[in-house]
Protein backbone atom coordinates (compact mmCIF):
# COMPACT_ATOMS: atom_id res chain seq x y z
CA UNK A 1 0.00 0.00 0.00
CA UNK A 2 1.74 3.21 -1.10
CA UNK A 3 2.10 5.90 1.55
CA UNK A 4 0.77 8.73 -0.64
CA UNK A 5 -2.15 9.07 -3.04
CA UNK A 6 -2.51 11.34 -6.03
CA UNK A 7 -3.10 14.91 -4.91
CA UNK A 8 -1.28 14.58 -1.56
CA UNK A 9 1.06 17.45 -0.71
CA UNK A 10 4.63 16.30 -0.14
CA UNK A 11 7.98 17.76 0.80
CA UNK A 12 11.16 16.48 -0.86
CA UNK A 13 13.88 15.99 1.72
CA UNK A 14 17.65 15.98 1.39
CA UNK A 15 19.02 12.69 2.66
CA UNK A 16 22.59 13.81 2.13
CA UNK A 17 23.43 10.54 0.45
CA UNK A 18 26.32 10.18 -1.95
CA UNK A 19 26.62 7.75 -4.82
CA UNK A 20 24.05 6.94 -7.47
CA UNK A 21 21.28 9.23 -6.23
CA UNK A 22 18.50 10.12 -8.68
CA UNK A 23 16.99 13.06 -6.79
CA UNK A 24 18.56 16.24 -8.19
CA UNK A 25 19.44 19.12 -5.93
CA UNK A 26 17.02 21.56 -7.46
CA UNK A 27 13.98 19.71 -6.11
CA UNK A 28 15.25 19.09 -2.59
CA UNK A 29 13.65 21.20 0.17
CA UNK A 30 10.73 21.83 -2.19
CA UNK A 31 7.05 21.11 -1.88
CA UNK A 32 4.82 19.58 -4.50
CA UNK A 33 1.86 17.34 -5.12
CA UNK A 34 1.73 13.63 -5.92
CA UNK A 35 0.75 13.29 -9.59
CA UNK A 36 0.65 9.49 -9.61
CA UNK A 37 2.00 6.40 -7.98
CA UNK A 38 4.34 4.65 -10.43
CA UNK A 39 4.80 1.29 -8.68
CA UNK A 40 7.68 -0.23 -6.72
CA UNK A 41 11.13 -0.41 -8.26
CA UNK A 42 14.60 -1.47 -7.29
CA UNK A 43 16.30 1.44 -5.53
CA UNK A 44 19.00 2.85 -7.84
CA UNK A 45 20.98 3.81 -4.74
CA UNK A 46 21.39 0.05 -4.13
CA UNK A 47 21.27 -1.19 -7.69
CA UNK A 48 24.32 0.85 -8.72
CA UNK A 49 26.36 -1.18 -6.22
CA UNK A 50 24.90 -4.55 -7.25
CA UNK A 51 22.88 -4.87 -4.05
CA UNK A 52 20.13 -6.87 -5.71
CA UNK A 53 18.69 -8.32 -2.51
CA UNK A 54 17.29 -5.03 -1.18
CA UNK A 55 13.53 -4.45 -1.12
CA UNK A 56 11.90 -2.46 -3.86
CA UNK A 57 10.83 1.08 -3.06
CA UNK A 58 7.71 3.01 -4.01
CA UNK A 59 8.13 5.58 -6.74
CA UNK A 60 5.91 8.60 -7.34
CA UNK A 61 5.70 11.41 -9.84
CA UNK A 62 5.62 14.74 -8.02
CA UNK A 63 4.35 17.93 -9.63
CA UNK A 64 5.97 21.20 -8.55
CA UNK A 65 5.32 24.80 -9.52
CA UNK A 66 8.21 26.38 -11.38
CA UNK A 67 7.87 29.51 -9.25
CA UNK A 68 8.46 27.34 -6.16
CA UNK A 69 11.57 25.81 -7.71
CA UNK A 70 13.09 29.07 -8.89
CA UNK A 71 12.22 32.28 -7.03
CA UNK A 72 13.24 34.32 -10.09
CA UNK A 73 11.49 32.07 -12.65
CA UNK A 74 10.66 34.31 -15.59
CA UNK A 75 8.11 32.10 -17.34
CA UNK A 76 4.43 31.93 -16.44
CA UNK A 77 3.06 31.30 -12.95
CA UNK A 78 1.04 28.39 -14.35
CA UNK A 79 4.18 26.48 -15.44
CA UNK A 80 4.94 23.21 -13.72
CA UNK A 81 7.55 20.46 -13.54
CA UNK A 82 6.97 16.74 -12.95
CA UNK A 83 9.73 14.58 -11.52
CA UNK A 84 10.02 11.05 -10.13
CA UNK A 85 10.81 10.73 -6.43
CA UNK A 86 11.31 7.56 -4.38
CA UNK A 87 9.30 7.22 -1.20
CA UNK A 88 12.19 7.61 1.23
CA UNK A 89 12.90 11.11 -0.15
CA UNK A 90 9.36 12.28 0.69
CA UNK A 91 7.64 13.58 3.80
CA UNK A 92 4.06 14.76 4.14
CA UNK A 93 4.08 18.52 3.56
CA UNK A 94 3.63 20.61 6.66
CA UNK A 95 5.43 18.19 9.00
CA UNK A 96 8.32 20.20 10.32
CA UNK A 97 11.30 17.89 10.81
CA UNK B 1 18.90 27.34 -2.64
CA UNK B 2 16.89 27.78 0.53
CA UNK B 3 15.39 25.15 2.77
CA UNK B 4 11.80 25.24 4.01
CA UNK B 5 12.74 27.65 6.80
CA UNK B 6 14.41 29.99 4.36
CA UNK B 7 17.94 29.11 5.35
CA UNK B 8 20.49 29.08 2.59
CA UNK B 9 21.71 25.61 1.73
CA UNK B 10 24.89 25.37 -0.25
CA UNK B 11 25.24 23.19 -3.28
CA UNK B 12 28.01 20.63 -2.93
CA UNK B 13 30.91 21.01 -5.27
CA UNK B 14 29.92 17.86 -7.02
CA UNK B 15 31.17 17.37 -10.54
CA UNK B 16 29.18 14.30 -11.51
CA UNK B 17 30.11 12.33 -14.55
CA UNK B 18 28.72 13.96 -17.65
CA UNK B 19 28.33 12.86 -21.22
CA UNK B 20 29.94 15.70 -23.09
CA UNK B 21 33.44 16.99 -22.50
CA UNK B 22 34.09 13.83 -20.55
CA UNK B 23 37.82 13.78 -19.91
CA UNK B 24 39.08 10.29 -20.48
CA UNK B 25 36.60 9.37 -23.21
CA UNK B 26 39.46 8.04 -25.33
CA UNK B 27 40.62 5.94 -22.42
CA UNK B 28 37.21 4.30 -22.06
CA UNK B 29 36.91 3.72 -25.79
CA UNK B 30 40.26 1.95 -25.72
CA UNK B 31 39.31 -0.10 -22.66
CA UNK B 32 36.04 -1.12 -24.32
CA UNK B 33 37.84 -2.31 -27.41
CA UNK B 34 40.47 -4.17 -25.37
CA UNK B 35 37.73 -5.85 -23.32
CA UNK B 36 35.89 -6.87 -26.49
CA UNK B 37 39.03 -8.45 -27.91
CA UNK B 38 39.78 -10.32 -24.69
CA UNK B 39 36.23 -11.67 -24.37
CA UNK B 40 36.36 -12.98 -27.92
CA UNK B 41 39.88 -14.42 -27.57
CA UNK B 42 38.83 -16.34 -24.49
CA UNK B 43 35.69 -17.67 -26.12
CA UNK B 44 33.28 -15.92 -23.76
CA UNK B 45 31.60 -14.01 -26.58
CA UNK B 46 31.43 -14.38 -30.32
CA UNK B 47 31.32 -11.41 -32.65
CA UNK B 48 27.78 -12.23 -33.78
CA UNK B 49 26.54 -11.80 -30.16
CA UNK B 50 27.91 -8.27 -30.17
CA UNK B 51 26.51 -7.55 -33.63
CA UNK B 52 23.07 -8.74 -32.51
CA UNK B 53 23.05 -6.41 -29.50
CA UNK B 54 24.19 -3.48 -31.62
CA UNK B 55 21.49 -4.26 -34.18
CA UNK B 56 18.80 -4.31 -31.49
CA UNK B 57 20.07 -0.97 -30.16
CA UNK B 58 20.03 0.55 -33.62
CA UNK B 59 16.64 -0.81 -34.75
CA UNK B 60 14.29 1.56 -32.87
CA UNK B 61 13.66 4.86 -34.61
CA UNK B 62 11.38 7.89 -34.35
CA UNK B 63 9.07 6.43 -37.01
CA UNK B 64 7.98 3.79 -34.51
CA UNK B 65 6.80 6.46 -32.09
CA UNK B 66 5.17 8.35 -34.96
CA UNK B 67 3.04 5.27 -35.76
CA UNK B 68 1.80 5.23 -32.16
CA UNK B 69 0.99 8.95 -32.25
CA UNK B 70 -0.88 8.63 -35.55
CA UNK B 71 -2.94 5.74 -34.18
CA UNK B 72 -3.80 7.80 -31.09
CA UNK B 73 -4.96 10.69 -33.30
CA UNK B 74 -7.30 8.43 -35.27
CA UNK B 75 -8.55 6.13 -32.51
CA UNK B 76 -9.88 7.65 -29.28
CA UNK B 77 -10.05 4.31 -27.48
CA UNK B 78 -6.40 3.66 -28.34
CA UNK B 79 -5.46 7.16 -27.15
CA UNK B 80 -7.14 6.49 -23.82
CA UNK B 81 -5.23 3.22 -23.40
CA UNK B 82 -1.99 4.93 -24.44
CA UNK B 83 -2.38 7.63 -21.79
CA UNK B 84 -3.33 5.08 -19.13
CA UNK B 85 -0.59 2.55 -19.93
CA UNK B 86 1.99 3.65 -22.47
CA UNK B 87 3.97 0.40 -22.47
CA UNK B 88 0.83 -1.71 -22.92
CA UNK B 89 -0.46 0.43 -25.78
CA UNK B 90 2.95 0.35 -27.49
CA UNK B 91 2.94 -3.46 -27.17
CA UNK B 92 -0.42 -3.58 -28.94
CA UNK B 93 1.39 -2.23 -31.98
CA UNK B 94 4.27 -4.64 -31.61
CA UNK B 95 6.73 -2.31 -29.87
CA UNK B 96 8.21 -3.72 -26.70
CA UNK B 97 9.26 -1.01 -24.27
CA UNK B 98 12.33 -2.36 -22.53
CA UNK B 99 12.65 0.45 -19.99
CA UNK B 100 10.48 0.25 -16.86
CA UNK B 101 7.41 2.13 -18.08
CA UNK B 102 6.46 4.43 -20.89
CA UNK B 103 4.50 7.46 -19.70
CA UNK B 104 2.70 9.32 -22.49
CA UNK B 105 1.87 12.97 -21.85
CA UNK B 106 -0.66 14.72 -24.06
CA UNK B 107 -0.43 18.24 -25.40
CA UNK B 108 -3.64 20.27 -25.58
CA UNK B 109 -4.63 23.85 -26.39
CA UNK B 110 -3.91 24.69 -22.73
CA UNK B 111 -0.88 22.48 -22.01
CA UNK B 112 2.48 21.88 -23.67
CA UNK B 113 4.84 19.14 -22.44
CA UNK B 114 8.63 19.05 -22.71
CA UNK B 115 10.93 16.17 -21.76
CA UNK B 116 14.46 16.40 -20.38
CA UNK B 117 16.76 14.20 -18.34
CA UNK B 118 18.75 16.54 -16.11
CA UNK B 119 20.92 13.83 -14.57
CA UNK B 120 22.06 12.01 -17.69
CA UNK B 121 20.25 11.17 -20.94
CA UNK B 122 17.28 8.92 -20.11
CA UNK B 123 15.11 8.61 -23.20
CA UNK B 124 12.70 5.98 -24.59
CA UNK B 125 15.51 4.38 -26.60
CA UNK B 126 13.74 1.06 -27.13
CA UNK B 127 11.05 2.97 -29.05
CA UNK B 128 12.66 6.09 -30.55
CA UNK B 129 16.28 5.00 -30.80
CA UNK B 130 19.17 7.11 -29.57
CA UNK B 131 18.42 10.65 -28.40
CA UNK B 132 19.49 13.64 -30.50
CA UNK B 133 22.84 15.20 -29.61
CA UNK B 134 21.32 18.31 -28.06
CA UNK B 135 19.18 16.24 -25.68
CA UNK B 136 22.31 15.01 -23.90
CA UNK B 137 24.07 18.40 -23.96
CA UNK B 138 24.69 19.98 -20.58
CA UNK B 139 23.13 23.26 -21.65
CA UNK B 140 19.82 21.67 -22.65
CA UNK B 141 19.72 19.56 -19.50
CA UNK B 142 20.33 22.56 -17.27
CA UNK B 143 18.21 25.13 -19.07
CA UNK B 144 15.17 23.00 -19.93
CA UNK B 145 14.15 22.95 -16.27
CA UNK B 146 15.38 26.46 -15.41
CA UNK B 147 14.10 28.57 -18.31
CA UNK B 148 12.15 26.24 -20.60
CA UNK B 149 10.20 28.99 -22.36
CA UNK B 150 13.43 30.70 -23.39
CA UNK B 151 14.91 27.44 -24.62
CA UNK B 152 11.86 26.71 -26.75
CA UNK B 153 11.65 30.28 -28.04
CA UNK B 154 15.27 30.11 -29.17
CA UNK B 155 14.22 27.05 -31.14
CA UNK B 156 11.39 28.91 -32.77
CA UNK B 157 8.60 27.53 -30.61
CA UNK B 158 6.90 30.30 -28.64
CA UNK B 159 4.50 28.94 -26.04
CA UNK B 160 1.68 31.46 -25.52
CA UNK B 161 1.38 32.82 -21.96
CA UNK B 162 -2.06 31.28 -21.50
CA UNK B 163 -0.66 27.80 -22.17
CA UNK B 164 0.84 25.92 -19.23
CA UNK B 165 4.33 24.61 -19.95
CA UNK B 166 5.03 21.38 -18.09
CA UNK B 167 8.57 20.01 -18.02
CA UNK B 168 9.10 16.32 -17.28
CA UNK B 169 12.43 15.47 -15.71
CA UNK B 170 13.06 11.88 -16.79
CA UNK B 171 15.24 11.24 -13.76
CA UNK B 172 14.44 7.70 -12.66
CA UNK B 173 12.45 4.70 -13.92
CA UNK B 174 9.85 6.18 -16.28
CA UNK B 175 10.45 7.13 -19.90
CA UNK B 176 8.39 9.81 -21.61
CA UNK B 177 6.71 10.32 -24.96
CA UNK B 178 4.89 13.53 -25.80
CA UNK B 179 1.62 13.05 -27.69
CA UNK B 180 1.53 16.21 -29.81
CA UNK B 181 -1.66 17.82 -31.05
CA UNK B 182 -2.76 16.74 -34.50
CA UNK B 183 -2.25 19.51 -37.06
CA UNK B 184 -5.46 21.37 -37.79
CA UNK B 185 -5.49 20.47 -41.48
CA UNK B 186 -4.90 16.74 -41.02
CA UNK B 187 -8.54 15.64 -40.76
CA UNK B 188 -8.72 13.59 -43.93
CA UNK B 189 -5.31 11.88 -43.78
CA UNK B 190 -4.93 8.19 -43.02
CA UNK B 191 -2.61 6.89 -40.31
CA UNK B 192 0.37 6.38 -42.60
CA UNK B 193 0.15 9.96 -43.87
CA UNK B 194 -0.38 11.29 -40.34
CA UNK B 195 2.70 9.47 -39.06
CA UNK B 196 4.81 11.42 -41.54
CA UNK B 197 3.82 14.63 -39.73
CA UNK B 198 5.25 13.43 -36.42
CA UNK B 199 8.89 14.31 -35.92
CA UNK B 200 11.25 13.07 -33.26
CA UNK B 201 11.43 16.55 -31.76
CA UNK B 202 7.64 16.78 -31.55
CA UNK B 203 7.64 13.62 -29.41
CA UNK B 204 10.13 15.31 -27.03
CA UNK B 205 8.06 18.49 -26.98
CA UNK B 206 10.73 20.59 -28.69
CA UNK B 207 8.56 21.28 -31.72
CA UNK B 208 5.00 20.81 -32.94
CA UNK B 209 3.77 18.06 -35.21
CA UNK B 210 2.99 18.82 -38.80
CA UNK B 211 5.67 21.38 -39.39
CA UNK B 212 6.93 19.38 -42.33
CA UNK B 213 9.96 17.89 -40.64
CA UNK B 214 11.00 21.22 -39.17
CA UNK B 215 13.90 20.32 -36.94
CA UNK B 216 14.70 23.31 -34.77
CA UNK B 217 17.80 21.69 -33.36
CA UNK B 218 18.94 20.23 -36.66
CA UNK B 219 19.43 16.61 -37.53
CA UNK B 220 23.12 16.39 -36.88
CA UNK B 221 25.72 18.03 -34.75
CA UNK B 222 26.84 21.21 -36.49
CA UNK B 223 30.40 20.98 -35.28
CA UNK B 224 32.65 18.17 -34.21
Amino acid sequence: MPRFSAGARVYIVDLGKTGHVRIPWYVRYKEGEIERYCGAYANPEDLAYARHDRPKVDLYRVRLRQTDLWPDYDGEKRDTLDIEVYDHWLEPAGDEP
Amino acid sequence: MNDRKGRFVSHPDDDATVIEGHAGADYYALMTEATRQLLIERGLLIQSDIDAVIASLEAPRPEWGAMIVARAWRDDAYRARLLADGSGAAAEMGFRIKEAQLVVVENSPTLHNLVVCTLCSCYPRSLLGQPPWWYISKSYRARAVREPRRVLAELGLVIPPEVELRVHDSNADMRYLVLPMAPADSGTLDEAALAKLVTRDAMIGASLAGKDATMPFGRSKPHG
